[in-house]
């Protein structure tokens, strides 16, 4: 037996033993596991699940084992993954932590930064927070303006920052700052740390289109940070932050992802498929009786697939490079498209179901599509906008001359 | 399944890409065509793909070929689509010796699959009857009488009908006009008795041809495959063509939006290079992701010929997402290959518009975009 299957073996049998009936059933978005200081577990078994996990570095199973990750090689990751799916498990911990931070701080950061913030990372005990964009700075990010200024050993922190997700909730924050104001903006930038808790700091939460939000404002005053916080290089911080925007891509292209699969909370929704959901609505059996839509779904379909098929591929070609590449911009680009493409077309498929706000009259998964659909707006605007990722793959990937990038430099 | 090429396959790929931007660039299909050519392709270059063996690569040891299998046809397919090569691999290659591999009988490919890989025959399939691509509706029948069929047929957009030596005719025995069962497959001499070929020129320059069969007469060896059964074959045939022409198509597709890119990065207006152009950047990149979801549709659907965990359902839906999305994509490239090249683009010295004629036919060809969607959502069971 080889030493994978005999790895498969092992794993399968641990997960028997240790993964909770209930943590074997579809996740429930209440029951999500975030972590972090103030972490609520609404499902007892949640907690019991990420224990196990995290003591395995299983949270983040190819993260070196000496800063508490799983130390898997690639091909033992992906069997693990595979044995997850196998008993349809959820997964035991969910963080920007695990899918933004940790993977550019175990690749800038130093071994003390690393020593500190990755096991915390891996056992869901801290929770960040992504300080990027400011009320100034959206697509052109490098403009931002929160200034840190170093006194004695402590940076000083003044500013504000905006689409914080869960900043009202998050333990530690990873934030942009500028600390030269005399160079091109792309140069003066620097990549910190620090904690939420940390006196100076507010949040205050953003309502959107689609009602409540993860979405805040946030504001420093004065935050005094050790200066020992700064990741990697002073004034290198935009290398960073963008090799972390890649990260980000590869997440949020993965709702892309889901959007072609048509489980959507549980197969017995009638909303589960767009396909479904049309035929439901309109009282069809075995063949959608409108023939402008069934086309429309069926070319959702058909890139849906295609779209699966060529994050397979990256998946594949990246394990023979290193770490995201700039196909991140493509699949980002495209997934976010095509989540919003499907939203519509539930829309069309659902009718006026589909456009209930709140109270009697509609189901609950009804008035989710609702929510669901405003919310996906925002898909191609969040981790940069789609124009943003057009421009990124114009330049990088096609190699085209950058007009803009002339302008950016002034 | 794999989605990236083997060292195999990788190794194949060059060799075929070498041996056309060497042998058989766009300047022959341009010769071809100016020059009228009676037979559509060149025989010299066809003798060489002959010996590389290119005929032979899907085709059983046991009757003279190589076996190395559909996915390798599907990969020579998108290099030949690079340069838009005209040759007999479509029609007798992808096309015949597939559907004798799969429907006939030992007799009739002992006799013929050795000659197909050989080159000593040519053959095509005499399928469509109407302006659009529809399998099974057969108007075409046959009609038995004693040891013999008497067939009746009238067909059109027939690849390399007026060169084939041999037909395979899709005729109907029973059935209504558009059943699946009822429909057969005959071997006929396009020499036979009461056989006419008309050659249509087409806008890509490529071999077509109209197909009248009055009263001919064929024995009842001609039957390929089982009387009123030969849907279920010949399904499985246009499947695996389907594939191979959705690679062959991925190719084209290349091809344009190399050139594309080269042209953007030289071509200059208003004293700065058009390719630093917003407009311009954001369709570029649309194409680019639009082709990369191509290239990951046709390593899956190339993959899937040769994979005995394959099913024929699951391998229709390959089909059917490969032509489908690569339609889409050649026509939305080709379009914008000569928009972007602006009036060079529009004229007959430069290349780009031999690919926008090539797109449109095949597009057309064993069905587009429309047919093939309505098919995926048919397989879906919506």
């Amino acid at each position: 037996m080889t030493a994978l299957q005999e790895f498969r073996d092992s794993t399968r049998a641990w997960l028997e033993e240790n993964c909770p009936p209930s943590m074997r059933t579809a996740m429930v978005p209440e029951e999500i596991v975030w972590g972090g200081r103030n972490a609520e577990f609404v499902n007892p078994e949640s907690r019991l699940w990420l224990e196990r996990m995290a003591a395995k570095g299983w949270t983040c199973p190819t993260w070196p084992a000496e800063y508490g990750g799983g130390g898997l090689s690639k091909d033992e990751a992906i069997i693990l993954s595979q044995e997850l799916a196998r008993i349809n498990a959820r997964p035991a911990l969910t963080s920007f932590g695990i899918s933004m931070l940790g993977p550019v701080l175990l690749e800038y950061g130093s071994h003390e930064q690393k020593m500190e913030h990755i096991p915390k990372i891996v056992r869901g005990e801290i929770r960040w927070c992504q300080g990027y964009s400011e009320p100034g700075s959206g697509s052109d990010l490098a403009s931002l303006k929160t200034r840190a200024e170093l006194v004695g050993n402590h940076y000083v922190i003044n500013g504000s920052k905006v689409w914080t997700s869960y900043a009202d909730k998050a333990d530690w924050i990873f934030c942009l700052v500028r600390t030269d104001f005399e160079v091109p903006k792309h140069a003066g930038i620097s990549f910190i740390l620090f904690d939420m808790a940390s006196e100076g700091v507010s949040t205050k939460p953003i309502q959107l289109i689609s009602g409540s939000s993860p979405f805040c404002e946030t504001f420093f005053d004065d935050v005094r940070v050790p200066a020992g916080n700064l990741v990697g290089q002073l004034n290198d911080g935009w290398t960073i932050a963008k090799r972390l925007l890649q990260h980000e891509r590869t997440m949020i292209s993965s709702f892309g992802l889901a959007s072609g699969q048509s489980d959507r909370g549980g197969t017995t929704s009638t909303v589960a498929s767009v396909e479904g959901a049309a035929m439901h609505y309109r009282g069809d059996s075995g063949r959608l009786s409108d023939p402008v839509l069934r086309d429309r779904i069926a070319q959702f379909k058909i890139d849906s697939e295609a779209f699966a098929l060529t994050s397979q591929r990256s998946v594949e070609e990246s394990r023979l490079a290193q770490g995201p590449n700039a196909t991140s911009s493509m699949l980002k680009y495209y997934g976010c498209e095509l989540n919003k493409r499907r939203y519509e077309l539930l829309l069309q498929a659902m009718g006026s179901q589909s456009l209930g706000w709140e109270g009697e009259g509609f189901e609950a998964d009804e008035l989710q599509v609702t929510r669901e659909w405003l919310r996906s707006k925002a898909n191609s605007i969040e981790g940069g906008t789609s124009e943003v990722q057009l421009n990124i793959v114009a330049k990088r990937v096609l190699g085209l001359p950058d007009m803009l990038g002339m302008v950016q430099k002034k | 399944m794999a989605l990236v090429l083997s060292e195999d396959q990788q190794l194949l790929k060059d060799a075929a890409r070498n041996f056309c931007q060497q042998n058989s660039p766009i300047a022959v299909l341009r010769r071809l065509r100016d020059e009228k050519n009676p037979r559509g392709y060149d025989e010299a270059i066809w003798k060489q793909m002959l010996e590389l063996g290119w005929t032979g690569m899907a085709v059983p040891e046991a009757y003279g070929g190589f076996e190395f299998g559909y996915a390798g046809l599907g990969i020579v397919l998108e290099e030949t689509g690079r340069t838009l090569v005209s040759s007999p691999l479509i029609a007798s290659t992808l096309l015949s010796s597939t559907l004798v591999t799969i429907a006939g009988n030992e007799e009739q490919k002992t006799k013929l699959l050795p000659a197909l890989v050989a080159g000593e025959i040519l053959m095509c399939v005499a399928l469509d009857e109407r302006a659009q691509h529809q399998p099974q509706n057969i108007a075409s029948t046959a009609q038995k009488e004693g040891d013999l069929y008497i067939i009746n047929a009238e067909k059109t957009f027939v690849l390399d009908g007026h060169i084939a030596d041999k037909l395979i005719v899709v005729a109907r025995t029973s059935g209504a006009q558009t059943d699946r069962d009822g429909i057969s497959l005959f071997l006929v001499d396009s020499s036979a008795e009461g056989v006419t070929i008309t050659r249509t020129i087409m806008v890509d320059s490529r071999n077509s041809a109209r197909v009248e069969l009055s009263d001919v007469r064929v024995p009842r060896e001609a039957l390929l495959g089982e009387e009123g059964q030969g849907y279920a074959a010949l399904e499985q045939v246009l499947d695996i063509a389907r594939i191979g022409i959705a690679a062959e198509m991925l190719g084209s597709i290349e091809s344009v939006f190399a050139a594309i890119l080269e042209y953007l990065k030289q071509r200059e207006q208003f004293g700065v290079l058009i390719g630093s152009f917003q407009a311009l950047q954001h369709r570029a990149a649309i194409m680019y992701s639009e082709i990369e979801l191509c290239r990951s549709v046709i390593r899956a659907a190339v993959n899937s010929l040769d994979d005995p965990e394959c099913s024929v359902d699951e391998r229709a839906k390959y089909a059917s997402l490969a032509k489908a999305k690569l339609s889409e994509v050649f026509e939305l490239v080709s379009n914008e290959g000569v928009q972007m090249h602006g009036g060079i683009g529009m004229t007959d010295e430069f290349d780009i518009g031999f690919y926008l004629k090539r797109a449109r036919v095949a597009q057309q060809f064993l069905g587009d975009a429309c047919f093939h969607r309505d098919r995926y959502a048919t397989l879906n069971q919506f």
